[in-house]
């Protein structure tokens, strides 16, 4: 039947907000965002026979929006970015107490990152799952997800410098300054 | 000590190899300067502070409307009568 362990619908919905978050870093629109997880919530409960409980039920739900996110993906590219960014759109606080790294040269490098990178980061970095989840989700092995991640740091950590570089001493600019035309 | 916060990873890492601290985003693995390493450090806080500025506007209203529509049976969950697990 299509009916739903309360106990599972309830922790589905706890999810939510963590598949949005997710979802925003990966389509880049928070419109899109939104319309991958109404799908993955529609796939999830038209699904839910195939979750094995006592198993992760987020990682499940990540698996099934990146899925969905992907087979899109093949279709048609990124949707043309927002210029002021998704991140920013939904921005209602801005964390940029005592940090001398702009919060908007965060989002922008984070922008640039390819989408395998983008997202063994996001996962790792901001959802929380493991290397071994995060694994699971991208279907992929666990060593591909740290070099995905480490990568997405150190090239965070080049754009980064790049910007902060011009403070400072820039003796050792990567030699990548690409001005926002890079898109085109 | 004057520690404002417990650096744990600073050097019982040294046998661990290059991977073994990449899991904490917000650890600096800096072999190179301080520079490096305070970026590394923001990249995790900011990474966070943008993820979690989404998941603090908890679930909208369209999928709360979503899910009760789905809860009903007449609605346009799916078909009943499957007769999968019932």
């Amino acid at each position: 039947m299509s009916t739903v362990d309360p106990g599972l619908r309830d922790e589905i919905i706890a999810a939510i907000p963590n598949l949005r978050a997710f979802a925003i870093s990966l389509s880049g629109s928070v419109d899109k965002a939104d319309d991958l997880v109404q799908e993955t919530l529609l796939r999830a409960f038209a699904n839910i026979s195939s979750f094995n409980p006592g198993t992760n039920l987020s990682a499940w739900l990540f698996t099934i929006l990146r899925n969905l996110f992907r087979s899109e993906y093949r279709k048609r590219r990124r949707e043309v970015p927002d210029p002021d960014g998704a991140f920013a759109a939904t921005l209602t606080t801005s964390p940029d107490q005592n940090s001398h790294l702009d919060f908007e040269d965060f989002r922008a490098a984070l922008e640039r990152l390819p989408p395998d990178q983008r997202e063994a980061l996001v996962l790792v970095g901001a959802s929380g799952f493991s290397y071994e989840e995060a694994a699971e989700i991208c279907k992929c092995a666990v060593g591909t997800i740290k070099s995905r991640v480490n990568r997405a740091r150190n090239r965070l950590g080049e754009l980064l410098a790049l910007d902060s570089a011009d403070d400072l001493a820039p003796e050792k600019s990567v030699g990548v300054p690409v001005p926002a035309t890079e898109r085109l | 000590m004057s520690g404002k916060r417990n650096m744990t990873t600073e050097d019982e890492n040294e046998g661990r190899g290059p991977m073994a601290d990449a899991v904490a985003v917000n650890a600096p693995r800096t072999p190179g300067t301080a520079l490096d390493g305070d970026i590394q450090a923001k990249i995790g806080q900011h990474l966070r502070a943008m993820y979690d500025d989404v998941v603090r506007q908890g679930v909208p209203n369209r999928f709360l409307d979503l899910l009760t529509q789905l809860d009903q049976p007449s609605g346009a969950g799916k078909k009943p009568g499957g007769g999968a697990g019932s």
